[in-house]
């Protein structure tokens, strides 16, 4: 039955022993263990969420490299493209320029080539005619009179004679 | 931990060695006397008003004891007095004080009797033994107080050391900082933020200096040599004062609907109203008387089935029995060291779990349990 009566004086010092201790303990320790506890689980939390936050961007980031990458590509593709048209256009350009070029000057060639063959052929006729002249002079000199008459009688002949 | 289980593992073997050094001594002396387990075991665990450490046989044959005189502090008709234990002289010796004389007998004082030879005025009833002598208060530094002191100051130092190494060190705990902090943080994640809720921090320094209150009591009163041995949590005055204090942050912190529920129990018909507002009031205080019940009982139980194994040798009387005595008392010292966390934890987890109650925030919880379901 001892056992189980408590005694006044250990309630007594118990009360105040722990009231005591509660006191101290609470401000020289709990608040500001709580407080490390606290800021700690906080400065953790806060690097996760920065990490999460890093990671993120980091895919971001990835994602962007690989869209300008992308996009890089397609623009190179594109140039490659229009240097190609480009050149095809320009070698059509070239060719059809060439021909024209050629038939011009095939064209020139041509009337050079008229031209030329006229002169000769009207050099050649009026060597012809001086020719004839000086032969029909020396052939039929002592026939015609005039000179006149052997001219005309020679230009009425060569009218006849039609090169080509 | 491996070093700590190693220490009450030595400190066990200790134990044995000095009970059973102390307790030959005794039968030596008395071999006519039968050995009383029931008075070893009852001067173990009860309060002393001096702290034995050992007795020990001088070379003339005369048993020496070794203890430490605690102060006694009495009350008695007005007066406050004074005075080493030692002056009892292990409750030979009557001790007078100006008009008031004093007597220990059995670790309790009693103003002596000046009729009688011995100062005590002892009556027959029923067989047993009935002191009709007065008590004064007393109000003694006993050896459970002086436990308690030392256990105060040892959590004061501890946990200072261990606040200012948090401000030192904040990253990785270290050392004593590292082995508190799971219990710290147990405490608090596991015992105050799931029962308090918002209201945790409010009443976490409570229940952290509670938990280690009863904690460090409960493992000093496993060691079985000086700084230890004092049977603090097996008291029932101190863990009346402990439950009263959980009784308090409860009833003084419980809000409207703690009280409506107490009282005026919402949501049942009227009649039955009043018959639960009876049944709470009880519950009121069952609460406490439970858990100074408890934690009393427990740790009182451990001491007595140690204490019990240890006498077995001695009432075998044969050293054969000893083996057997010192496998159970390991075991039950393992025992014991899982209770003294255990009943630490039920302590401080209870009293979170009632305060809890009283100052529930209703609409928040409505509005939670309406979430749930």
């Amino acid at each position: 039955m001892d056992l189980v009566t408590p005694g006044i004086g250990l309630i007594f010092w118990t009360g105040i022993i722990f009231l005591t201790l509660l006191l101290i303990l609470a401000k020289v320790a709990w608040k500001p263990i709580n407080k490390m506890i606290e800021n700690r689980n906080q400065s953790i939390e806060d690097a996760l969420k920065m990490a999460e936050k890093a990671r993120e961007e980091m895919k971001q980031l990835q994602a962007d490299n690989e869209k300008i990458l992308a996009e890089a590509r397609a623009e190179r593709d594109k140039m490659l493209k229009e240097a190609r048209d480009m050149k095809e256009q320009i070698v059509a350009q070239a060719k059809e320029e060439a021909v024209k070029e050629m038939e011009r000057i095939r064209k020139n060639v041509g009337m050079e080539i008229e031209a030329q063959k006229a002169a000769a052929i009207e050099e050649m006729k009026n060597t012809i005619v001086d020719l004839s002249i000086e032969v029909a002079k020396k052939v039929i000199r002592k026939e015609l009179k005039s000179d006149n008459e052997h001219q005309q009688l020679v230009e009425s002949m060569l009218k006849d004679i039609k090169f080509n | 931990m491996i070093r700590f289980l190693a220490l009450i593992a030595a400190g066990v073997f200790l134990t044995i060695n000095l009970y059973a050094g102390v307790h030959t001594n005794a039968s030596h002396d008395e071999e006519e006397k039968d050995f009383d387990v029931n008075e070893l075991i009852m001067h173990h665990i009860k309060d002393a008003h001096e702290w034995h450490i050992l007795d020990y046989k001088k070379s003339d044959g005369t048993i020496k004891s070794v203890s430490i005189p605690l102060p006694i502090i009495v009350y008695y008709k007005g007066k406050i007095d004074i005075f080493l234990s030692s002056e009892f002289e292990h409750g030979h010796k009557i001790v007078t004080k100006g008009n008031n004389s004093y007597i220990l007998h059995h670790e309790k004082i009693y103003i002596a009797d000046p009729e009688s030879e011995t100062g005590l005025k002892i009556e027959e009833k029923d067989g047993e033994h009935v002191i009709l002598n007065e008590k004064p208060l007393d109000f003694s530094i006993t050896k459970n107080v002086f436990a308690m002191f030392i256990v105060a100051i040892l959590m004061i130092f501890i946990f200072t050391k261990v606040a200012r190494s948090y401000q030192k060190n904040p990253g990785r705990p270290r050392g004593l900082q590292a082995f508190l902090e799971p219990l710290i943080v147990f405490v608090r994640d596991d015992i105050a933020y799931p029962n308090l809720g918002s209201k945790a921090n409010k009443f976490l320094p409570y229940l952290l200096t509670v938990f280690f209150f009863i904690l460090f009591n409960n493992l000093l009163g496993i060691v079985p040599f000086f700084p230890g041995g004092a049977n603090v949590t097996g008291n029932i005055a101190v863990t009346m004062t402990l439950a009263t204090f959980t009784f308090l942050a409860i009833n003084l912190n419980g809000n409207k609907h703690y009280w409506q529920h107490n009282f005026w129990m919402p949501g049942v018909p009227v009649f039955v109203r009043p018959i639960l507002a009876v049944v709470e009031l009880m519950g009121m205080f069952v609460k406490p008387i439970a858990l100074t019940i408890r934690l009393f009982a427990n740790i009182t139980a451990g001491h007595i089935i140690i204490l019990s194994l240890v006498s077995l040798i001695f009432i075998f009387k044969s050293l054969t029995m000893s083996p057997v005595s010192v496998i159970f008392v390991l075991f039950m010292n393992c025992m014991e060291l899982l209770v003294a966390f255990l009943q630490a934890y039920i302590f401080t987890i209870l009293s979170a779990l009632f305060i809890g109650i009283a100052v529930e925030d209703h609409e928040h919880h409505e509005a939670h349990e309406h979430v749930s379901h």
